[in-house]
């Protein structure tokens, strides 16, 4: 069985966003870029299924500008045996990345298809549930535990819901998405990082796998989020229960 | 930018093709609410996604729609008919494929319900039940969904946070398709006088089931739900939170910011490093990938502030920062801030508290 993972290149999670003066996004040149950490998590997981010998091979997809390549690299220095990058130049929402995932399920037909729950510049959320949707392939999002059977060709999934946790059963092929809590994942090694440029990652273009983009939905501005008024600090756990009582009044 | 425009420019003919061009023209809003509910009753967030979908216009028909089998399900929707006098019919969908929250047959309810009402939005609240059902639906109906609003401004056009809530994004849904929103319940809090009103009883019919077809629906099977049983009130919604971070040290701690929960009346929350180190479960995560608050007063001890858990709590009304260190990041949003030992600051308040009425 093959796993493919979706891997999206985002402003690090570290990095402090500066929104542009004219509202038109984020301030995303020269400044650091990485691997979404959900993304990370869900390439983790799928390189554990095939060390533990149920895959036979993990492919890694990122779609967007050709700077997608460098977090593909960092991919195949984990351990993806092989790359592929959809080329596009504009800006690329859920429904897109869905149907271009779509069609390479097609093209590779893996039984799984591994996603992080969220990006985090977006924070959409979505993806996964669409790709699913599109494939008519069940779902198992949010993940913190997944334990695949090859002999019944499922996969039992714990996940992270409001009030506790919630365990699925799939039948395969499927879609997960990753929670944090899923696993660790690895650091690259020098060794691994100089194999990683040996490997081969396949070019797409828009045309290649026969998809429209259409875009139904606008960005019309983005701004900062207002901002708090400057706080006090107090000196003692008195002065604090008088402010509580006195000025929040909720104690 | 200019990308972005360039590739606008290009996807414009393909409008022309669509197909629910005619609902789109009307311009008429009518909205379909899926509401979640428990124990008989409708959730606190569905009654906030109800406030929501009244807010995109003055006049606006609403149908909540609820699924799930047996009695519960029928009390829910008799509270589902006086939750909220905005709320014209609630569907009902009975079925046995209905009775655990899985996406597959859920989205397709959705889509089904969707072709026959010709809704012109799809609301629900940004819970895992509606984050995980919502997008999954929107590509059953070939739409992009817009999720995790905070603001409607108009039937159109909608404010959502990116980037772990350091950015606020003006959306504006063009589609010809029904627009597919999830919403932040904290963002429309539901006044408690809402449920009184016996007279706008909204008529309850039941959802035809017949052409819902089985291929897919069963490749999916739900196991079980653990969960932590509690007497506290319910994170996302409490008026008071009080969250412990890595200084605890240990679950044996952390008992302490229970026991000062207890006597506030208030909900327990807790970063991501106490939940990765096994103090709490992780459903008390409150940030960016855990649950949103927006209570009236969030008390972090020992809380550092990183951007992930301020994403989480930043709308609280008041924040209260206990911390050693007086240079952490929590202080910079804090209303009040207390330098000092969470182990001598934490019993301190536990004794100087008054006793809860």
């Amino acid at each position: 069985m093959k796993i493919m993972v979706a891997l999206k290149r985002v402003v690090d999670y570290a990095v402090k966003i500066r929104v542009k003066p004219d509202k038109s996004g984020v301030e995303t040149q020269n400044v650091k870029m990485s691997m979404n950490p959900f993304c990370e998590i869900a390439l983790e997981e799928a390189l554990r299924i095939k060390e533990s010998g149920m895959a036979s091979e993990v492919v890694a997809v990122s779609m967007g500008l050709k700077q997608c390549v460098d977090t593909l690299r960092t991919g195949l220095a984990m351990g993806a045996d092989r790359g592929i990058h959809v080329e596009t130049d504009g800006p690329l929402y859920p429904l897109s990345v869905a149907k271009l995932l779509r069609a390479l399920v097609e093209v590779e037909k893996p039984g799984l298809l591994i996603l992080g729950k969220q990006a985090i510049d977006d924070d959409c959320n979505q993806t996964g549930q669409m790709v699913a949707g599109l494939l008519n392939w069940p779902q198992g999002t949010f993940a913190s535990k997944v334990v695949l059977d090859k002999e019944k060709q499922v996969v039992t999934v714990d996940r992270e819901v409001d009030g506790g946790l919630e365990t699925l059963c799939l039948d395969l092929p499927a879609v997960i998405t990753t929670d944090l809590r899923l696993n660790q994942p690895r650091y690259a090694t020098l060794p691994n990082i100089m194999k990683a440029k040996s490997k081969v990652i396949k070019k797409y273009t828009l045309q290649d796998l026969n998809v429209e983009l259409k875009s139904d939905i606008e960005q019309v501005q983005v701004t900062e989020p207002p901002k708090r008024k400057a706080g006090v600090l107090v000196s003692s756990v008195d002065e604090l229960i008088d402010k509580l009582k006195n000025e929040v009044h909720v104690i | 930018m200019a990308a972005f425009r360039a590739l606008r420019k290009r996807i414009v003919p393909s409008f022309k093709s669509r197909i629910f061009a005619s609902s789109f023209n009307s311009r008429s809003i009518s909205t379909l609410v899926l509401a979640e509910h428990e124990g008989g009753a409708i959730k606190p967030q569905s009654v906030s996604a109800v406030k929501a979908a009244s807010s995109l216009s003055d006049e606006n028909s609403i149908s909540l729609l609820l699924a799930g089998s047996g009695p519960a399900l029928h009390d829910a929707a008799a509270n589902a008919a006086l939750c909220d006098p905005s709320v014209s019919q609630v569907l009902v969908a009975d079925s046995e494929k209905f009775s655990h929250p899985l996406a597959e047959p859920w989205a397709r309810l959705i889509h089904l319900v969707q072709q026959k009402g010709g809704y012109s939005h799809v609301i629900t609240a940004s819970g895992s039940f509606g984050k995980n059902i919502l997008p999954r639906a929107a590509a059953l109906l070939d739409v992009s969904p817009i999720t995790d609003v905070i603001e409607i401004s108009d039937s159109h056009l909608f404010v959502r946070p990116i980037y772990a809530g350091n950015a606020l994004c003006t959306v504006r849904y063009t589609g010809a398709g029904p627009c597919l929103l999830s919403i932040r319940s904290t963002s429309f809090p539901v006044s408690p006088i809402s449920a009184d009103s016996k007279s706008n009883e909204a008529p309850i019919s039941q959802v035809d089931l017949s052409t819902f077809g089985e291929d897919s629906v069963c490749k999916s099977r739900y196991v079980k739900h653990t969960s932590q049983d509690t007497d506290r009130p319910d994170l996302g919604n409490a008026r008071v939170v009080v969250t412990g971070g890595r200084a605890l040290k240990s679950a044996e701690n952390f008992k302490m910011i229970e026991k000062l929960a207890e006597k506030l009346g208030a909900a327990v929350g807790a970063t991501r490093a106490a939940v990765d180190a096994g103090y709490v479960p992780n459903e008390l995560q409150v940030g960016q990938t855990g649950k949103i608050v927006a209570p009236e007063l969030y008390l972090a001890f020992g809380v550092s502030g990183a951007i992930q858990h301020l994403a989480g709590m930043r709308d609280s009304k008041y924040i209260v920062a206990v911390n050693k260190d007086a240079d952490a990041p929590i202080f910079q949003v804090a209303d009040y801030g207390l330098v000092g030992d969470i182990f001598e600051v934490i019993p301190e308040l536990l004794e100087k508290l008054p006793e809860k009425k």
